[in-house]
């Protein structure tokens, strides 16, 4: 495919909101098959970053090529190869789970609309509720339709934002096996969490923010509470 | 290319009816309050049966306008709820394409409480409403065109601001008074005795420059708008 990439790279990346710096110098590459981590406490530019990735913002300074382009460069398909799970989980309670899949397969022009979304559907656990309104969903189910919206058109790059939050631990093992199955199929997956032991094992590489700058990642070996409190300390 | 974007618009429209189709309730709140604005109108400036000069139709524009923006506040309130509008954005379509399948939806909802409005005001403002219906068509579809097209991208502009209920109108009225001048002047022409034709289609024409402007402002603005 044309607009496809096998790799991502944030060069240099600035984000300023007037005179307040929500990002500065930040840089990272990743690959095919990574599972990032943009690790930090609140307020530290993850999901400015993640707003980035996902062209919905353009940084102030910097830039982000996929596959050696720019989304400038690229044009609106680059927007077919990335997904994104946002905390707000981007699906209409009033419409149900099949027609919120249907309509969002719909507007990304893919084909066999309504056999993928079964499949979808299927995969989530979720086939024998298609056709419940997603305001009757608890907040696990409600999270792993959003992930299969995120994963419809399978993407290259998958953003998640605090994928984790409100999982009971069943969901929470469901989600990270669907990671592994994305990393596995070549998907560069950034995600951005507080949930430390859960990606512990998970995660390629960790990106630490602070204050929206990027801090120091120690060496590899120690458990990843470890390194991110070393990384907030220095 | 010109059918793709046609495409997602529609998909947009079908998503935004499905939706008001079932919970009725940017449909219901609209209609309820313009009715509330005319019959408040109505109980104040019609004196004996007889409605002040031009009433009608600045009364029936002023109805418009607001249930006008209360309808883009709901649209755009029910994109807030969950993201959804960032999901939009996500997709790999025309952003214009989305834009325009947001302000049909709009224009649908305003013709169908127009529909109620009309006769309303008709009723018990005495306005001739039938002796030039295609002329009042043509005046009321160039001043909602012109009206919507500014505010569905000042309303998704406002989107994720703190204060969007009370900017939203602080930026759409000004922007938008020459529509409602050229509605107004052109209607009151046409509610006259004596209809003044030549007055109500210059008018209409002027409506028609307003629409192609916003329409093409807006279309160009929307993609750079709502990336940053």
């Amino acid at each position: 495919m044309h607009s496809d990439f096998e790799t991502l790279a944030v060069i240099d990346v600035a984000r300023h909101y007037g005179r307040r710096k929500a990002l500065s110098h930040v840089n990272f590459t990743c690959a095919a098959g990574d599972i990032i981590g943009l690790l930090g406490p609140n307020g530290a530019g993850k999901s400015t970053l993640l707003n980035i990735l996902a062209t919905l913002l353009a940084a102030s300074r910097g830039r982000v090529e996929y596959g050696g382009r720019t989304a400038e460069q690229a044009g609106a398909d680059i927007r077919g190869r990335i997904g994104m799970l946002g905390h707000d989980l981007f699906l209409y309670p009033e419409l149900t789970a099949r027609e919120n899949l249907v309509f969002f397969a719909q507007l990304y022009g893919l084909s066999g609309a309504h056999a993928r979304v079964q499949a979808a559907l299927d995969r989530a656990g979720l086939g024998d509720r298609a056709d419940d309104f997603m305001s009757g969903f608890s907040r696990g189910m409600r999270q792993r339709v959003a992930l299969e919206r995120a994963l419809l058109h399978a993407p290259r790059l998958l953003l998640l934002d605090e994928p984790f939050t409100g999982l009971d631990q069943a969901s929470t093992k469901a989600l990270v096996d669907r990671l592994r199955e994305c990393q596995q199929a070549g998907c560069i997956v950034v995600l951005a969490t507080h949930d430390l032991d859960i990606v512990d094992g998970v995660l390629s590489r960790a990106v630490f923010l602070q204050n929206g700058r990027q801090v120091g990642e120690p060496g590899p070996g120690t458990a990843l509470r470890e390194r991110y409190r070393q990384a907030m300390t220095t | 290319m010109m059918r793709a974007f046609f495409r997602v618009a529609w998909i947009v429209v079908k998503k935004d009816l499905t939706i008001e189709v079932r919970s009725l309730e940017i449909l219901s709140t609209t209609i309820f309050f313009a009715v509330t604005v005319v019959l408040m109108f109505s109980f104040g400036l019609v004196v004996d049966g007889r409605p002040l000069n031009d009433v009608a139709a600045a009364i029936l524009w002023v109805a418009i306008a607001f249930s006008g923006t209360l309808a883009l506040g709901r649209t755009f309130e029910r994109e807030r709820h969950n993201d959804t509008l960032r999901a939009l954005l996500l997709a790999p379509a025309d952003r214009p394409a989305l834009y325009v399948g947001k302000l049909a939806g709009i224009l649908l909802l305003l013709a169908l409480v127009e529909l109620v409005l009309v006769p309303l005001v008709g009723l018990l403002f005495a306005a001739p409403i039938f002796v030039h219906g295609f002329h009042l068509v043509a005046l009321l579809a160039g001043g909602t065109i012109g009206f919507t097209a500014v505010g569905t991208l000042f309303a998704a502009m406002l989107v994720r601001a703190r204060s969007r209920d009370v900017l939203l109108p602080i930026m759409l009225y000004p922007m938008t008074v020459p529509v409602m001048i050229a509605g107004v002047r052109g209607t009151a022409a046409l509610f006259q005795p004596t209809p003044d034709l030549a007055v109500a289609q210059f008018w209409i024409g002027l409506l028609g420059f307003f629409d192609v402007v916003f329409v093409t402002l807006a279309l160009w603005t929307f993609d750079p708008v709502m990336t940053d």
